[in-house]
C-alpha cells in the first residue's frame, strides 16, 4: 500500500530541483503526477522517468491562462485534482537593495509570488466541490529571516508565507476541504542554488550558515511535501514547515 | 517495512494523550518504546495494549535523577536510545495578576525543567548509539500570547527557544566529527482532544467552544494526528530538520 495511491497531483517547477524530487517521490508512492514547467526538455525528461505515472505540461507560472489550461486538462483527463505543489521559483545573482535591477525584481515577483498565487487560485477552483485537496507552496527560510544579499527573493518568499496562511483560512472558512501549507527550505542543492554557490568558497560559507553544516537535498524537502500531501496531515492547514538544517534558528 | 524499524524511543508522558498516541504509532512503525510517566496504572495499560515492543518506567519529569534512571532503563531494556519525545505537560489557566508563585513553579517544573532534563539525559545516550532525534512538545501557546494562559504560554514559549538553542549546540558539536548530529525540534499542537484538555475544560464546555469558534478547521485535533507528525520528526525522513518548529493546529495561528 503506497501513501499516495491514485492521487492526482500537479507540480509546478517539476523539471528540476525540489519540484522534480517531489514528482519522483509522489509517483513512487502511487500518485499520477503532472510535471509542469517552462523547461520543456527538462520537464519531459522527468515525466519520462515516471513512466505511466507521469506526464509533462508546459507552464509559465506567471501566465494565468496557462494555469487554467493545465489544470483544466488535468481535471478533464483524471476527473479531479488532489494536490498541487508550487515549486517553481527563481533567484537573482545581484539581489541587493541598492543594486538589484527592476527587471530582476519583477521576474522574481512574477514567478515566485504571482505564480504561487495563480496556482493556488486555480487549484482551489479545480478542487472545491470535488472532495478537497492539498496545496503546498515552497517558501524559504528567506521568508522567515532577512538577508541583505537576497532582498527581492526574501520579499517574495515572505509574501508566499502569508499568501499561504490567508488562502488556508479562506478555504477552511468556506468548507472546501482544501488544505494549504508552506514548506520553508534552507539552501538546497538544486540548479537554482547552483549558480549562487558555484564558487567553492561561497559554497563553504553558505554550508556553514546551516548548523548541520551542509546544503540540504531536494529529496529531504520532498519527504516533507509527501507528508503534507497525504491524509496523515488532515489537521494541518495554514502552517509553514521549516526544513533548513537549523539555518533560521541561529 | 516500518518507518522506524529498529529504532528505540523514550516517551515522557507516554501513558496518555499525545504521548500514548505516539507510543502506539511508533510501535506500529517498528520501534520499541519505553513509556515513561508518573501515572503507573495508565502506563501499564498502554504497554499491555502495545505488547512486547513496549515497556514502562515510572518517571517524575521534574526529577533530574529519575531522568538518568529512565534513560538507563531504556538502554538496558532495548540496547540504545534513538528518539526522545518530551510529551509530559500540564495546563491550567490564570493571568499574570492571579497566578500564584506556587502554581507558576509547578508549571515550569513539569513543562520546562522536565523538557530540559530530558534533553540533557538523552543526548549522551544518543551519541553512544549514533542516532538521535528529540521532539519537544510546545504548543500554539508557545507562538502566540494568551492573557488567560499566562504561565502555560510562558512555559511553552521557553520550550520553543530551548529547542533551538539545544539544536544549535548539538549541530555545532557534531561538526568536524563523522557523526550525524542529534536533532532537536519543537512541535506546536493546537487544541487537541486529550485527557489534559478534558480536565481543563471539565464543567465549562463553553470555553472549549470559544477556543474553536472562528478557527479555520473549527474542531479539535486528535492525538493520532499529532502522532503522525511526531513520527515524521522522529524518522530519517526528517534528517535535515533541526531547531525547527512544526505547527499542527487546524489553521489556528495562520
Amino acid at each position: 500500500m503506497t501513501r499516495l495511491e491514485d492521487k492526482v497531483i500537479v507540480v509546478s517547477g517539476g523539471a528540476s530541483g525540489i519540484g522534480a524530487a517531489c514528482a519522483r517521490l509522489f509517483a513512487a508512492e502511487g500518485a499520477r503526477v503532472t510535471v509542469a514547467d517552462i523547461d520543456a526538455d527538462g520537464g519531459a525528461a522527468v515525466a519520462g522517468e515516471l513512466g505511466d505515472s507521469g506526464r509533462f505540461a508546459a507552464l509559465d507560472v506567471a501566465d494565468e491562462d496557462q494555469w487554467v489550461e493545465v489544470l483544466d486538462a488535468v481535471t478533464s483527463d483524471f476527473g479531479r485534482l488532489d494536490g498541487l505543489v508550487n515549486a517553481a521559483g527563481v533567484a537573482a545573482k545581484d539581489d541587493r537593495l541598492a543594486t538589484v535591477s527592476t527587471a530582476d525584481w519583477d521576474r522574481i515577483m512574477r514567478i515566485n509570488l504571482d505564480g504561487t498565487f495563480l496556482g493556488c487560485k486555480h487549484a482551489v477552483r479545480a478542487m472545491k466541490g470535488r472532495g478537497g485537496g492539498s496545496i503546498i507552496n515552497l517558501a524559504s527560510v528567506y521568508g522567515r529571516v532577512g538577508d541583505g544579499d537576497s532582498v527581492a527573493y526574501c520579499t517574495s518568499k515572505g509574501g508566499v508565507r502569508l499568501l499561504t496562511m490567508s488562502a488556508a483560512r479562506h478555504c477552511a472558512e468556506a468548507g472546501y476541504g482544501i488544505r494549504c501549507n508552506a514548506v520553508s527550505p534552507g539552501f538546497i542543492d538544486t540548479p537554482m542554488v547552483a549558480g549562487y554557490v558555484a564558487d567553492p568558497e561561497v559554497r563553504r560559507a553558505i554550508e556553514k550558515r546551516h548548523p548541520l553544516d551542509r546544503l540540504g537535498r531536494a529529496e529531504e524537502i520532498a519527504a516533507m511535501a509527501l507528508y503534507l500531501m497525504t491524509d496523515e496531515s488532515a489537521f494541518v492547514t495554514g502552517s509553514d514547515f521549516v526544513i533548513d538544517g537549523g539555518y533560521s534558528a541561529v | 517495512m516500518g518507518r522506524l524499524d529498529g529504532k528505540i524511543a523514550l516517551i515522557s508522558g507516554g501513558a496518555s494523550g499525545i504521548g500514548a498516541a505516539a507510543a502506539r504509532r511508533f510501535a506500529i512503525e517498528g520501534a520499541r518504546v519505553m513509556i515513561a510517566d508518573i501515572d503507573e496504572a495508565s502506563g501499564a495499560a498502554v504497554v499491555s495494549e502495545i505488547g512486547v515492543a513496549a515497556a514502562f518506567h515510572r518517571l517524575d519529569v521534574t526529577d533530574r535523577d529519575q531522568w538518568a534512571a529512565a534513560v538507563a532503563a531504556t538502554e538496558q531494556a532495548f540496547g540504545r536510545l534513538d528518539i526522545l519525545v518530551n510529551a509530559a505537560g500540564i495546563v491550567f489557566d490564570g493571568t499574570v495578576e492571579n497566578t500564584s508563585l506556587v502554581d507558576w513553579r509547578r508549571m515550569m517544573a513539569i513543562n520546562l525543567d522536565g523538557t530540559f532534563f530530558g534533553c540533557q539525559a538523552a543526548v549522551p545516550a544518543m551519541n553512544r548509539g549514533g542516532y538521535g532525534s528529540i521532539i519537544n512538545l510546545s504548543s500554539v501557546a508557545g507562538l502566540q500570547g494568551s492573557s488567560d494562559l499566562f504561565a502555560y504560554t510562558a512555559s511553552k514559549g521557553a520550550v520553543r527557544q530551548l529547542t533551538k538553542a539545544v539544536a544549535e549546540g548539538l549541530a555545532r558539536d557534531a561538526k568536524g566529527r563523522s557523526v550525524e548530529p542529534v536533532r532537536c525540534n519543537s512541535l506546536h499542537p493546537g487544541v487537541i482532544d486529550t485527557p489534559m484538555l478534558d480536565n481543563f475544560f471539565e464543567g465549562r464546555e463553553e470555553l472549549r467552544q470559544s477556543w474553536l469558534a472562528g478557527k479555520p478547521l473549527g474542531r479539535m485535533g486528535t492525538a493520532d494526528e499529532i502522532a503522525g507528525m511526531i513520527l515524521f520528526m522522529a524518522s530519517d525522513e526528517a534528517r535535515f530538520a533541526t531547531a525547527a518548529e512544526f505547527i499542527i493546529d487546524g489553521g489556528m495561528t495562520a
